[in-house]
């Protein structure tokens, strides 16, 4: 499955995210982590932790119809995977990033922002082990 | 006002994703694919990403403490240990699987899409157990090894 090469839509993103991450910071002092926000929700550790983290979460639902008053449409969402595969990625995916202590968002862009060891070996690791999952999937099994 | 301005950093955040193609599986996964059908565009996500942040904090930290709060809340933990890396290496392969991450994925569930319900439905049931069975492993390690 082909997708088209889009540098200028994918910066101008990458700012947006970086900016909010840079929000975050200045207003409740936090890391802007997607699995700190859900784990968060999920398992408060009190009721006030709960709050911004649900405002936060909630406000992302949000972006994609944001996305739809800016570009016409809502955001473009293809999947490869089939259904079984889907849930055995993200249950990997929930296992994962539990034991690792964050994802692409909180190691990916605010550790490695914050020049944290942890997170260069935690962004180093997946980015491999993603890579390897896909060649194995594409090029070796085939699907 | 703090919530206020909670909620429009969240609204930020997805608006960044849905521009970014990091909602889509396809696009996540082709980065990936270097020897095929590649598409580079997910580096300019991060590093975009990663200059701002990067930029930004070092501003945000010439504060004593942020607007709404009485101090930072950064992780302190500068060690590397098999969790970590266990943990990170895991996750590579669910995201190699299935193309989406918790930061693609929570925005796009906004669009209630069936396959990102079902991703972040797998996503949430991976972190409960997870979480359930290091409670239990701490709570049989402070019964074996009483407390100093």
């Amino acid at each position: 499955m082909e997708t088209a090469f889009t540098p200028i839509a994918s910066l101008t993103g990458g700012i947006l995210i970086g900016l909010s991450a840079v929000s975050l910071m200045l207003l409740r002092g936090r890391i802007m982590g997607a699995t700190g926000v859900l784990a968060g929700v999920l398992l408060p550790a009190s009721k006030y932790d709960w709050t911004w983290r649900f405002l936060l979460l909630a406000g992302m639902f949000v972006g994609p119809w944001v996305y739809l008053l800016l570009a016409g449409q809502l955001p473009t969402i293809q999947v490869p995977a089939t259904t079984p595969l889907l849930l055995l990625g993200g249950f990997l995916v929930g296992i994962g990033v539990t034991l690792g202590s964050g994802c692409t968002s909180g190691h990916g862009v605010c550790g490695m922002a914050r020049l944290s060891p942890r997170s260069f070996a935690a962004t180093g690791t997946f980015m491999l082990t993603t890579g390897l999952t896909v060649y194995v999937i594409r090029h070796m099994i085939g699907a | 006002m703090r919530h206020i301005l909670t909620f429009l950093t969240g609204i930020l955040f997805g608006t960044g994703i849905s521009l970014s193609g990091m909602a889509n599986p396809a696009k996540v996964i082709n980065f990936f694919d270097i020897t095929g059908t590649w598409d580079p565009s997910l580096a300019f996500v991060m590093g975009g990403a990663v200059i701002v942040t990067f930029i930004g904090y070092h501003l945000v930290f010439r504060r004593q403490a942020p607007v709404f709060e009485p101090s930072f809340d950064l992780p302190q933990n500068r060690r590397l240990d098999v969790r970590l890396l266990t943990g990170s290496g895991i996750f590579g392969v669910g995201w190699g699987i299935a193309g989406f991450c918790p930061g693609g994925a929570l925005p796009a569930l906004g669009t209630m899409n069936a396959d990102v319900v079902i991703f972040v439905a797998a996503l949430i049931a991976g972190m409960l157990v997870t979480r359930a069975l290091s409670d239990r492993a701490a709570a049989r390690t402070d019964n074996a090894q009483p407390a100093e």
